[in-house]
């Protein structure tokens, strides 16, 4: 393997660990406003405990956040100077704004936000809670803005060549708004939202299975379910929106999506399938001209297929890229059948009386959490073999002065790193959920658990 | 070349990454000079206090670095690429050692066991000591330059050329000026036994930082000359020289009157005029190839576009008040001596 196969991997391993912690920090951020907010407006202890419980959580997932991102911000600079040298006008102003406006703000007032319980007024505690709440959202604006420009850009004009040319910005407002940007930044927001939301359905499912904390589960539960109800049928919404961009502006990618190399033809939608790259077929089960009918409304207008585009011009990995995509939407429409369902039993007065319901929704937690993996996956494989789509090939945009060897020391200790990492955040996670939400200090004023219950009666 | 109140736009984002830098070196340097410290407090609660004393604000102290990262990174982006792909290693040990450093400080307290929270201990205080030395070494070979070639491609080996002689001794100079300055923060923060063992290992950090920082001027001196040739040709700005040296013996001089929120005002001021030193003797270069002056990387050859430095500006302008408002805001709401409770670390 080369520099630029090891660069990719180390790139890709270190970015899809780093995505498991921030949309479960934004998810849950969003959360606490929701609980903070309840507290303050209604005065009942529960929410102010699940606040602090979540917020337990919250620091958890938050701190390896920001460490594994740092690590994002250097290895462009390390792994893809070319890249850095080509885009730094443009992509280094969202990546500056991100770090001045959204950075600042959220890793400011998490200080108030963990440590700052017993010294600040409730009302300014929340004010910390929103601000590092919304601090985490405009992170994501101004990266998913950057990662857009990848995907599509706009506002610049090309300086130079060969190894002196750059992308220089022209227009900042047309950067920031590239034809992608508001569709996949809403996108993300609402992958986001939806982690916390299943996870905080997953460990208050878990307590009620548990006969512990059951009042504020409840309260929980039913909160977080509101949630997930409308943002998994949302996320549908902006989904189909950022599918409508990337058939105008990635119309290869799209193709790759779907498996469809026939230029001329309509095309299909697979529910599931196998693409043999060789003889040009997806083997699978599909709706006849779907594709077509998602994108023009009707059966028979044909899309562009991968034969439209030179061999060197199209990703390389089309059964990768159409198998991650596959998944995701599946994914998706799994949590609104399970959301709205949850829904449905609440509306009938029976939402806690199935046991093998909570049990899904306990595991339920990973699904959104493997469909914003693979959703990326599938967003950044399918941009291949562009880093910058159109402008700059992957090939060509890795550091010229590292060497083989390492890249190969920095890929290994990230692997051991992250692995003793991720049991650790494993282990601690699972720790905090058995302790659940409150201390052996306050005992006394503990819900009474079923044991208890029936002792004393 | 347009200009700005009588500076082109290079120049103003050099100040402006110089600001920033200087600004994450007064944060996180307290709070990697507390974490050096931290094996030499015995007990448990003293080690709780000093964790306690950074606890609020270290992720914030980060953020200057992601900060001063983008804003070069914006700003020169061939200078960004340049030397972080040439300094491979050391930015990569840099990385696994705030990783460690970041989940020991989350960690160390979620479990009682002696033998847990010794792990964590080790890895907060060897790794702090670590990222302070890097810090210092990516400084040295800064300063030394580096062997960039043609279109500033890196023509060294790579591996551990980064660790010679003279960015080892601004490695250690770096690390005994954050554990002067740290000690000096955590003073600020504590009160009975452990303020005393603070006194005492304040007298000793700074000894360290005199005796290193004096052996790596004269290095500096003798086998770097091109170091201080501005300062050797130029009156005025030999004052910045002096300046340091008044600032630095204003330390020891506080210190020795318990005026700790002066003699840290001081030691925060040292490492500006520390950073404010190195950028002079730069200026207008930021990066000297050792091979031929031609290939050193300049402000100018490094810059983004006059368009992008715009706009970066007025994203400084707009940021920069609302970034020091925060900050302000956490340090007053912590201010004062530690007091635990069930939400510290």
């Amino acid at each position: 393997m080369d520099v630029e196969v090891l660069s990719r991997i180390q790139f890709a391993f270190t970015i899809a660990f780093h995505y498991i912690y921030p949309p479960l920090s934004i998810g849950i951020g969003l959360f606490l406003v929701i609980f903070e907010s309840l507290y303050l407006y209604t005065k009942n202890d529960g929410y102010h405990r699940l606040a602090r419980f979540w917020t337990k959580i919250f620091a958890l997932t938050f701190g390896i956040g920001v460490v594994t991102g740092i690590v994002m911000e250097f290895e462009f600079g390390t792994n893809w100077a070319v890249y850095s040298r080509y885009v730094g006008d443009v992509f280094g102003s969202a990546l500056a704004a991100e770090g001045i406006f959204a950075f600042a703000l959220e890793s400011g007032f998490l200080g108030v936000l963990l440590f700052g319980w017993n010294r600040v007024k409730p009302w300014v505690h929340l004010l910390a809670t929103a601000g590092v709440f919304f601090g985490s959202m405009f992170s994501a604006v101004w990266i998913v803005v950057a990662n857009s420009w990848q995907q599509t850009p706009a506002g610049f004009h090309v300086v130079g060549e060969g190894m002196e040319a750059r992308a220089e910005i022209t227009d900042f407002w047309a950067m920031v708004f590239n034809p992608s940007s508001v569709d996949r930044v809403t996108h993300v927001w609402i992958g986001a939202f939806l982690s916390g939301a299943f996870l905080v359905l997953s460990i208050h499912a878990y307590y009620l299975l548990k006969d512990r904390y059951t009042d504020i589960s409840r309260r929980a539960f039913k909160i977080a379910l509101v949630v997930a109800t409308i943002f998994s049928l949302a996320q549908l919404f902006t989904g189909h929106r950022s599918a409508d961009g990337v058939s105008v502006n990635q119309p290869a990618k799209l193709a790759a999506f779907e498996g469809h190399f026939d230029t001329s033809a309509p095309a299909d939608m697979y529910l599931f399938g196998w693409v043999d790259k060789e003889s040009q077929k997806v083997h699978g089960v599909y709706i006849p001209g779907g594709l077509s009918f998602l994108l023009h409304y009707d059966f028979v207008t044909p899309v562009t297929g991968l034969n439209a585009f030179a061999p060197e011009d199209r990703p390389a990995q089309v059964n990768a890229v159409f198998q991650f995509y596959h998944i995701m939407i599946s994914i998706g429409m799994l949590l609104i059948g399970l959301s709205l369902f949850g829904s449905y039993l609440w509306w009938k007065g029976k939402i806690f009386e199935y046991r093998w319901l909570l049990w899904v929704f306990v595991f339920a937690a990973l699904l959104p959490q493997v469909a914003n993996q693979v959703g990326w996956f599938a967003a950044e494989m399918g941009r291949q073999p562009w880093v910058v789509y159109g402008l700059l090939r992957t090939s060509e945009a890795f550091s010229l002065a590292v060497t083989k060897n390492q890249v190969l020391f920095s890929l290994i200790m990230f692997f051991v790193v992250y692995t003793l990492l991720f049991v650790l955040f494993i282990y601690l996670l699972d720790r905090k959920i058995k302790h659940g939400p409150y201390d052996e200090s306050d005992d006394d004023d503990r819900p009474l658990t079923k044991e208890i219950t029936e002792v004393l009666t | 070349m347009e200009t700005f109140l009588g500076l082109d736009y290079p120049t103003w984002w050099f100040l402006v990454v110089g600001a920033l830098f200087s600004g994450y070196g007064i944060l996180d340097g307290f709070d990697f000079g507390a974490g050096a410290w931290h094996l030499f407090f015995k007990k448990e609660i003293n080690r709780k206090i000093a964790l306690n004393a950074i606890g609020p604000v270290w992720d914030g102290n980060e953020v200057w670095l992601v900060i001063g990262g983008g804003a070069l990174f914006a700003g020169f982006p061939v200078m960004y690429a340049t030397l972080f792909s040439s300094l491979y290693i050391p930015f990569m040990l840099f990385l696994v050692f705030i990783i460690f450093r970041a989940i020991a400080i989350e960690f160390r307290g979620k479990e009682d066991m002696a033998w847990w929270r010794k792990t964590w201990d080790i890895s907060y205080s060897v790794s702090s000591i670590m990222l302070a030395f890097l810090l210092g070494v990516v400084l040295g070979n800064i300063l030394q330059g580096i062997a960039i070639g043609e279109n500033f491609m890196y023509q060294g080996d790579g591996f551990l050329e980064f660790l010679n002689p003279y960015a080892i001794m601004t490695g250690i100079t770096s690390l005994s000026l954050f554990m002067t300055h740290g000690a000096i923060y955590l003073l600020l923060k504590t009160e009975g036994r452990l303020y005393a063992q603070l006194t005492f290992l304040l007298k000793k950090g700074m000894i360290f930082f005199m005796v290193s920082y004096g052996i790596t001027t004269l290095y500096t001196l003798l086998y770097i000359p091109h170091l201080s040739d501005d300062f050797q040709n130029n009156k005025i700005l030999f004052l910045v020289p002096l300046l340091t040296f008044l600032s630095i013996a204003n330390v020891p001089r506080l210190a020795n009157k318990r005026s700790f929120r002066w003699a840290f005002f001081f030691s925060a001021l040292t490492i500006s005029l520390l950073l404010i030193m190195v950028a002079i003797e730069l200026y207008p270069n930021m990066l000297l190839s050792t091979i031929d002056p031609k290939y050193s990387i300049t402000i100018y050859n490094a810059a983004s576009s006059n368009k992008s430095l715009q706009i970066m500006l007025i994203i400084a302008a707009i940021g920069t008040p609302l970034v020091l408002g925060y900050t302000a805001f956490v340090y007053l709401t912590f201010k004062g001596k530690v007091k635990l409770d069930e939400t510290s670390y």
